[in-house]
Parts: C-alpha cells; sequence; structure tokens
C-alpha cells in the first residue's frame, strides 16, 4: 500500500481549510500525499559531551524515591477533562481564523439568502411563514444545519488524527487515562465548538435582525444537541476506518439532503405531501424545529412536540457517544 | 484541528477523487509519446499531455461513480433549492426579461456553481498536495513531460471530471422540463469553459500556497462568488452600482453564460462571457506554468 | 500500592500469551526483568515483541498466562501501572499541532501533575534530550532523531521505574542512533530499568544487560549477549564468498574444516574459535573464494544457529 495513500494531510488541513462552498474533493478527501522531504541527519551541538548539567537534574527512580512529586491516576472525570485540554491546546492556533471565519460566513449567507432572496420570498409568499420573514425562518435553520455539519467534521478527521495518522490516542493511552476518557474527552469538546459557534451564528443572526425572541438564547443549547446527535455516530464509524474516504461519501449522500430536505432554507410543507412525513427520520429536522421554536420563541406553543425532538435528539447523542466510546476502546485496547 | 462554522449548500460534481491519485508509478507517463526532451515545441504538449489524463482515469477506476453521482447530485439540489423553494418563490425575472419559473432558474446556476468548484478543488486541495506531498506526482516530474504539459494535464483531467459531471446534470436538468430551448446542450461545452477558467486561476493561486493554512483564502473568495453572483435571485435585485460590479466577477460571467443558453435567451452578450473566461483561464494558465517552473525545477 | 521490593523482579511473565482469534502473536513465554537492568527483545519483524510490549505496556490484554509489573496485575491496576511506566512506540507519536514544549506539557497533565511541575519537568528534559533551542519550534519540521529524542523525553515526563521501548532506532541514520544509545546508557546509569525490542543485533549487543531471542511467538533463547554468543556460536566466524554457482558445489570438501558451517545465499560461513586458520586451512583445501572476511561472531550468528534464519529478512 502506498505511503502516499496512508498519510495524512498535514494538520488543519481538513475542515478549515475547505471552501465553504462544498467542493467535491474538498472534505478531506483531496489530500494524499506522504511527507515531504527526507529526514535531515541532525549533529550533535558541541558539547554533547559529560551530563554534567542536564543530565544532573534529570528525573529518574532515584529522584522518585528522595520523596519527589510522584504522578498519581486522575479519575475519569479528570481524565476526560485532561483530553479537552489537549484540544483547547492544539486550538489555540487556529482559534482566530476560525472565529472569524464563523462571523464572516453566517453574515454572507444571511445577507445572501435572507435579505437577497427573501426579498423575493416575502413578496411573493407573505403567509408562508406564519409572520415571521424569511430571514427569520431561514437563520435557524442555517444554524442547526451548520452545527451538523460542523460536527461531522469535529468527529471525523480529529479521530482519523488520533487514531490513524498521528496516533495521539494511543499516545494518551499510555498514560493512565482510558479509552473511555479520551472518547467523552473528544466529544466534550466537540460540544465546546458548537457551542462557540452557534454562539456567535446568535449574535450575528441577532445583529441581523433575525431573532424574535429572547428565547433565542436556548436556540444554542438546541445547535449543540443537533451536534452532538450527529457526532457521536459519526466518530463510531471513523473510528473504524483507515482513510477518510467514506467520509465523502457520508458527507455526498447523507449530509447534503438532510441539509437540504430538513426544513432549513424552507419548510416542510413545500415538499409533495408524501414525502413530508420523511422528515421525522432526519434528526436535522428535529434540531431545525427546535432551534426554530428557540429563535421565534415558539418553543412553549407544543411543549410535547418540544419534548419529543429534545429527546430525539438527546438519545441519538447518547446512543452515538456509546457506540464512539466502545470503538475507541476497541482500536486502542486491541 | 478546528473546523470552519459554514454550512455548505452547493453542489460539487462528483464524488471527488478520494485521497489522491494512488500508487502506479508513473504510468501514463512512459507512454510512447513522452519521448523528446522537456524543451520541446508546444504542439507536443497535448499528446503528452494525454497521458496525465490517462494515468489519472486508470487511477481512478471508479469514473461511473462520477457519473452516477452527477445524476443524484444535481436532483437533490434542484428538488430542494428548485422546487422547494420555488414554492415560495414562484417566477423570477430570466435573461431577457421575461420570467422564468425559479427552477429553471436556479438549475444553470447550480451547474455553473458545481463545474466552478469541483475545478476549484481540483486544482487546490488535491493540486497542492501532489505538488508537495505526493511523491508520486513528483517523480512523474522526473520524467521528459515539461511542466506546461503538467499544468494542462492536470487541468484537463479536472475537465474530464467535470465534463462528465455536467453531462449528468444536463440530462437530469432535461428530463426535468427545465430548459426551454436546444441551446442548452451547448451549457456542456461553456460549463467545461468556467471550469477551465476557475481551474486555471485556482493552480496558479495553489502555486503561490505555502501551507494547507492557505486553503482558507480560497473561501474567503468562492463563498461570496457563490452567494453574490445572481445564482440563487436575479441580478436585477441588486441597485443598480452593485449590478456593475457584480457582472465583472466570474461565477456570474459562467452562470449568465450557461443560463442565457439554458432558458434561450442569447445575444452578442454571450460572446463576451465566453471572451471573459477564455481570457482568465488563459492568464491563469500562464502564471501556472511560470511558477511551476520556478517551484518544481529550481 | 504495590508490594514490589527490591529483591522482585520488576517485571515477571510466566506462560504469557497473547492470541487474536486463531493466530497467536505470543506463546506462553516466560521471562523476568530485573530492577536497574536494561532487557531486550530481539528478533525479526512479526516475532511477537511488540505484542508483548503492548502487554507489559498495559494497553493489551493477555489472552493467557501472569504478567505483574512492579508486582501489580495489568488487568485491575492497568492505569496505576501505567502512570510508574514511560512508553517510546514504534512510531513517534507525536502531536504535530503543538510546538515541542507543549508536546511535552500536556503528555504531563496525562499523569496528573499541575501545570507548573509539567513546565518544570519539561524544560529539563528538553535540556536532556538537547531539543531546548527548538522548544518552541513545530514538531513537523523536526528531523527523525530529533522527534525519537522528543519522544523519549516525553516517555520521562512521569519519572517512570521503567522505559518502554519499541524498536528505538528504526529509520535513524547513524550517528542519530549513536546519540540515541547514549541517551539510554545515560538513563541506565541513573537507575532507570529500560525494556526494549529491535532487531538491530548491535544495538542488542550496545545497550543490553541481558536479552531473549524471539522467534515466531517463542522465546528461544536467554541471556546476557556474552553468553548467548559462547553458547550458540564460535568465538570467530570465516565468511567466504564464491563467484556465482560455486558455493552449492562444494559439498564434502567443507567436512572438517569448521566447528559449524552455514550456508547463505551469497556466501559461505565458517564458525570456528580461530576465523584465521579455518581461511587458510580453506585455502590449502583449495577452495578459491572471491573474498574472505574475519570477524567476531555476533547476535546475528546465534539468531541464525537458532532459527535457521537471519535478523533481517
Amino acid at each position: 500500500m502506498s505511503a502516499d495513500l496512508a498519510e495524512p494531510p498535514p494538520p488543519n488541513a481538513g475542515p478549515g481549510a475547505g471552501p465553504s462552498v462544498g467542493p467535491s474533493a474538498g472534505p478531506g478527501a483531496g489530500p494524499g500525499g506522504g511527507l515531504p522531504g527526507a529526514d535531515l541527519a541532525e549533529p550533535p551541538p558541541p558539547n554533547a559531551g559529560p551530563g554534567a548539567g542536564p543530565g544532573g537534574g534529570l528525573p529518574g527512580p532515584a529522584a522518585a524515591h528522595a520523596g519527589a512529586v510522584r504522578p498519581g491516576v486522575p479519575s475519569g472525570l479528570a481524565s476526560a477533562a485532561r483530553v479537552f485540554e489537549h484540544r483547547a491546546y492544539q486550538y489555540r492556533r487556529a482559534f482566530r481564523g476560525s472565529l472569524f471565519g464563523s462571523f464572516v460566513n453566517p453574515a454572507l449567507f444571511l445577507m445572501a439568502m435572507g435579505l437577497g432572496l427573501g426579498g423575493i420570498v416575502n413578496a411573493r409568499s407573505p403567509g408562508a411563514f406564519s409572520g415571521v420573514t424569511y430571514l427569520q425562518f431561514l437563520a435557524p435553520g442555517l444554524l442547526a444545519g451548520s452545527a451538523m455539519q460542523q460536527a461531522i467534521f469535529e468527529s471525523t478527521f480529529p479521530v482519523m488524527y488520533g487514531l490513524v495518522w498521528r496516533r495521539i490516542f494511543h499516545a494518551m493511552y499510555a498514560t493512565p487515562i482510558g479509552p473511555q476518557a479520551i472518547a467523552v474527552g473528544t466529544l466534550a469538546w466537540i460540544a465546546f465548538r458548537l457551542a462557540l459557534v452557534a454562539a456567535v451564528f446568535t449574535i450575528v443572526a441577532a445583529l441581523f435582525g433575525a431573532l424574535k425572541s429572547p428565547l433565542a438564547l436556548l436556540g444554542i443549547p438546541a445547535a449543540v444537541i443537533t451536534g452532538l446527535a450527529f457526532a457521536g455516530g459519526m466518530g463510531a464509524f471513523m473510528a473504524t476506518q483507515r482513510t477518510p474516504d467514506k467520509f465523502s461519501a457520508i458527507f455526498r449522500w447523507v449530509i447534503t439532503p438532510l441539509f437540504l430536505f430538513s426544513g432549513t432554507f424552507f419548510p416542510i410543507s413545500s415538499l409533495p405531501a408524501a414525502l413530508q412525513p420523511i422528515a421525522w427520520l432526519s434528526p436535522l429536522w428535529h434540531g431545525v424545529e427546535l432551534t426554530r421554536g428557540a429563535t421565534l420563541g415558539t418553543l412553549l406553543d407544543d411543549p410535547i412536540l418540544t419534548l419529543i425532538h429534545v429527546a430525539v435528539l438527546i438519545g441519538l447523542a447518547v446512543g452515538g457517544g456509546a457506540l464512539f466510546v466502545r470503538n475507541v476502546r476497541r482500536k486502542l485496547a486491541a | 484541528m478546528s473546523a470552519a462554522a459554514e454550512p455548505r449548500i452547493a453542489p460539487s460534481p462528483g464524488p471527488g477523487p478520494g485521497p489522491g491519485p494512488g500508487p502506479g508509478p508513473g504510468h501514463g507517463a512512459a507512454g510512447p509519446g513522452a519521448g523528446p526532451r522537456a524543451n520541446a515545441g508546444g504542439g507536443r504538449s497535448v499528446p503528452r499531455a494525454w497521458h496525465l489524463i490517462e494515468r489519472n482515469l486508470f487511477v481512478y477506476r471508479r469514473t461511473w461513480t462520477i457519473i452516477v453521482s452527477g445524476f443524484f447530485e444535481p436532483l437533490f439540489y434542484l428538488v430542494g433549492i428548485g422546487y422547494g423553494l420555488g414554492r415560495l418563490v414562484g417566477d423570477v425575472t430570466g435573461p431577457g426579461g421575461t420570467p422564468i419559473p425559479y427552477a429553471a432558474f436556479v438549475a444553470p446556476a447550480l451547474l455553473a456553481t458545481g463545474a466552478m468548484n469541483g475545478a476549484i478543488a481540483e486544482s487546490t486541495f488535491n493540486f497542492f498536495f501532489k505538488l508537495n506531498y505526493n511523491r508520486t506526482f513528483q517523480s512523474i516530474l522526473a520524467t521528459p513531460l515539461a511542466v506546461r504539459d503538467i499544468a494542462i494535464g492536470e487541468l484537463g483531467w479536472a475537465l474530464t471530471r467535470g465534463g462528465l459531471y455536467a453531462i449528468g446534470f444536463m440530462a437530469v436538468i432535461a428530463v426535468m422540463g427545465l430548459v426551454s430551448s436546444p441551446l442548452a446542450i451547448l451549457a456542456i461545452p461553456a460549463a467545461l469553459l468556467l471550469g477551465f477558467a476557475a481551474g486555471a486561476v485556482g493552480m496558479a493561486a495553489t502555486s503561490f500556497m505555502r501551507s494547507p493554512q492557505d486553503f482558507d483564502l480560497i473561501n474567503v473568495f468562492t463563498l461570496p462568488l457563490f452567494l453574490f453572483s445572481a445564482t440563487f435571485y436575479p441580478i436585477e435585485t441588486y441597485p443598480e452600482a452593485v449590478r456593475t460590479i457584480v457582472t465583472w466577477t466570474p461565477l456570474y460571467q459562467g452562470v449568465a453564460l450557461i443560463r442565457g443558453l439554458t432558458v434561450g435567451v442569447v445575444g452578442p452578450e454571450m460572446l463576451v462571457h465566453v471572451a471573459y473566461l477564455v481570457v482568465m483561464g488563459s492568464i491563469g494558465l500562464w502564471i501556472t506554468a511560470r511558477r511551476l517552473d520556478r517551484v518544481l525545477l529550481k | 500500592m504495590s508490594s514490589h521490593s527490591p529483591s522482585l523482579p520488576l517485571i515477571h511473565a510466566r506462560g504469557l500469551t497473547k492470541r487474536f482469534g486463531t493466530f497467536t502473536a505470543v506463546d506462553a513465554i516466560d521471562f523476568d526483568v530485573a530492577p536497574g537492568e536494561a532487557f531486550g527483545f530481539l528478533g525479526p519483524n512479526g516475532a511477537g515483541k511488540t505484542s508483548t510490549m503492548r502487554m507489559v505496556g498495559c494497553t493489551s490484554p493477555a489472552t493467557a498466562g501472569t504478567l505483574r509489573i512492579l508486582g501489580m496485575d495489568p488487568a485491575t491496576q492497568g492505569p496505576e501501572i501505567r502512570g510508574r511506566l514511560g512508553v517510546v512506540p514504534q512510531a513517534d507519536t507525536l502531536d504535530e499541532e503543538l510546538t515541542v514544549r507543549e508536546n511535552l506539557l500536556i503528555y504531563g497533565r496525562y499523569f496528573g501533575l499541575s501545570r507548573a511541575e509539567c513546565g518544570r519537568r519539561a524544560d529539563e528534559l528538553l535540556d536532556f534530550a538537547q531539543l531546548t533551542e527548538r522548544r518552541n519550534s513545530r514538531v513537523e519540521p523536526l528531523s527523525g532523531g530529533m522527534k525519537r529524542r522528543l519522544t523519549i523525553a516525553r516517555s520521562l515526563i512521569n519519572e517512570p521505574d521503567v522505559l518502554l521501548l519499541d524498536e528505538p532506532t528504526t529509520g535513524l541514520d547513524p550517528q542519530a542512533r549513536h546519540l540515541l544509545w547514549d541517551r539510554l546508557y545515560r538513563l541506565k546509569q541513573r537507575g532507570v530499568t529500560l525494556v526494549l525490542t529491535t532487531h538491530y543485533m548491535d544495538e542488542a549487543e550496545q545497550l543490553c544487560d541481558r536479552l531473549v531471542v524471539m522467534d515466531k511467538a517463542k522465546i528461544a533463547a536467554e541471556g546476557s549477549p556474552r553468553s548467548l554468543i559462547e553458547q550458540y556460536s564460535t568465538r570467530e566466524v570465516a565468511e567466504l564468498r564464491f563467484p556465482v554457482g560455486v558455493q552449492e558445489t562444494l559439498g564434502d570438501q567443507l567436512d572438517g574444516l569448521a566447528d559449524r558451517v552455514e550456508h547463505l545465499p551469497d556466501r559461505l560461513l565458517l564458525y570456528a574459535e580461530d576465523g584465521e586458520a579455518v581461511a587458510v586451512a580453506a585455502h590449502d583445501r583449495g577452495l578459491r573464494p572471491e573474498t574472505v572476511l574475519v570477524r567476531r561472531s555476533t547476535l546475528e550468528d546465534v539468531f541464525l544457529r537458532l532459527t535457521g534464519r537471519s535478523l533481517v529478512d
């Protein structure tokens, strides 16, 4: 098998680099290169001789027995927190660009579709959205939809990176923490990222006048559980893979249709009546309904329905998460 | 690893070439046409460039999946955006001022976007990784293929994929009754022309990139293009001043060209669109060849 | 806490077995590692060394047999044991999104160390690994040798009692290898127990106090490098290379020439106490090799004797 195929793209070459307009080869399917160049022989520095200075302070069992600090075994929660911390460190380098994108992209979409297209829609179909403008209808749909896409990315490339490309998860497992903490910590980070992006989106939407109700803040947790409903399952699947090939297929055949037909930018009622019940099978539809209920303030109009949405999403999130833990454990502790 | 937040709602041709070209060292490059030295005249470039395409086809054995997704993907987008959204929008102002159904308005824009996206993806991601990380590609450079041949060959492959996708797309559009004119068949070469222009510029841009972080910059250009080039709503939606600016952007030119053909409203401005894309592509190719010379053979 | 005392072995294995489905990777092996020694698993690829190391490292459960590390059972106290091990895996599992120093910091945190303590130890280890100048550099541009040194430094962040190294110098150039051996030797001098796997006989001879020779999931022999050579080989070897096709025809001419004769595809090995004498005797018998090389026996010869194959496939 060619090393060219097995090698990962360099870090940060995945989703952050992908154009938002969904290029065919983009999501991780593009790069296939091997590592560049040959290793350079590294001559030892001139005074690589007696280890007086450097070796003197070297940690070793002698020091340990002399009563130095002995590391303990962190608890499960603390272990997951360490994994979270690790991801936070990784993010430090990229967060500015990423945050900027999180502002700009929704703004562009809301401008083009919400306002540009929205003008036409509002004129032609004034009563279509029960008294709200198209912009107000669209914003929560986009929010939930991007949460889904974000979650799919975050549960693919970092998992490949951790289990296959750079085996960071294996490195983690060589310490007292275990596979469960690794998986849970990863999901916790994904949740945090989702919350961050959702918060920024909410701010942008508010600036555009797309939010109708103070309940809109609940859109953030709604978006988070929407994303998590996908993250666990996707992570579980990608944990079984050696290459990201299937990711493209999943994105193309599952994610994109879900995005298009879950009431994100047109109501389900626009579809033929025969197709409408299918929406219930779409986790994204549940997420969109929940998020829209939040931003438009209609969450409590039908509390049972709202609870169903929440239950479905949380159920998927927990189930997917459990599968993820199991598959990570299988890969690491074979 | 960080991920951007943007929603992705645009089509793209085919399932993508997977994780880059696989093993198969120099299959195409070793062909009979690859004899003479690198600096032989330009007349030899096309046959030699063909070998790059041949190699890619050999490696991407799953061309049928490209065609299949060329059928289904536009179907998804057309039903979703064309009909779903169309129910809310009704008819819009088409080229020449006549009202046309929203689906017929959006379909050519989706084709144009798909052509652009696919070409960009191939000519940025894949090209970048081939240039900098893929030893298979770098080993091709050790053969007599000229740098110019490489540029043309890579672009040719991108266009072949784009062409397959466009054929699939047009078939779906036609079957759904969204074309009003026999001229629509010309939309396929028009899509290829747009792909050529976008791909050439994409390669040129990639030849300047130093690290994968730079990919984010591509997004900065393609997303606004996708959203604001009269793809979802007629250009008349814009105030006069904005309209003029948008008219000069590349995707608008491609969309206008293809939309004019599918709707059957053609006039002298079609030639302007064609010329624009030809010039854009040529400049892109020229820059690419110059940069590759510097980057690869140093 | 463990009940391990200095006189008991640090690592104790009896009948240790690892099976993957129907495939047996490690077949009921026995070994003990004493505190402070450098212990090696020598064998070709696929012998079962890595599987053994993973069991010792408490990341892979044993299928059968007894394994005790620092007096503890991996099945019940895996995390505790891992807290006192240092692991240098075969592939550097360094995080390329972090700097050199950050890699150390993060790793230390996994052991429950405070940030301040991680920082302190990281700086010391950077010094030890001679990477202080590159501490804020990204990992990707480092050479293979530097990355390996970083991995070793990382493995020491928790001040382990035992350091497990899986093929530590594979893929490194000679200079980097020697630098690494030097660092490992210093560690040994400070009392760290080293357990390593390798398929390089020079590495085994240089670093190990004792080693086991593994082949096809079993242990073929055990002892110090020197005792293994004395037991399974002669003092010297004469290597004779003949023109193509000649070696096969030699037959009777070789009888009684040496204590042992081995036919390799490209040369003939004559084992004896005095290699020069054998070479001369061969010449006297009319053998006309193209080249003659007389050298001392190595672990390669031991392996050849035990298994009939060479270490490197």
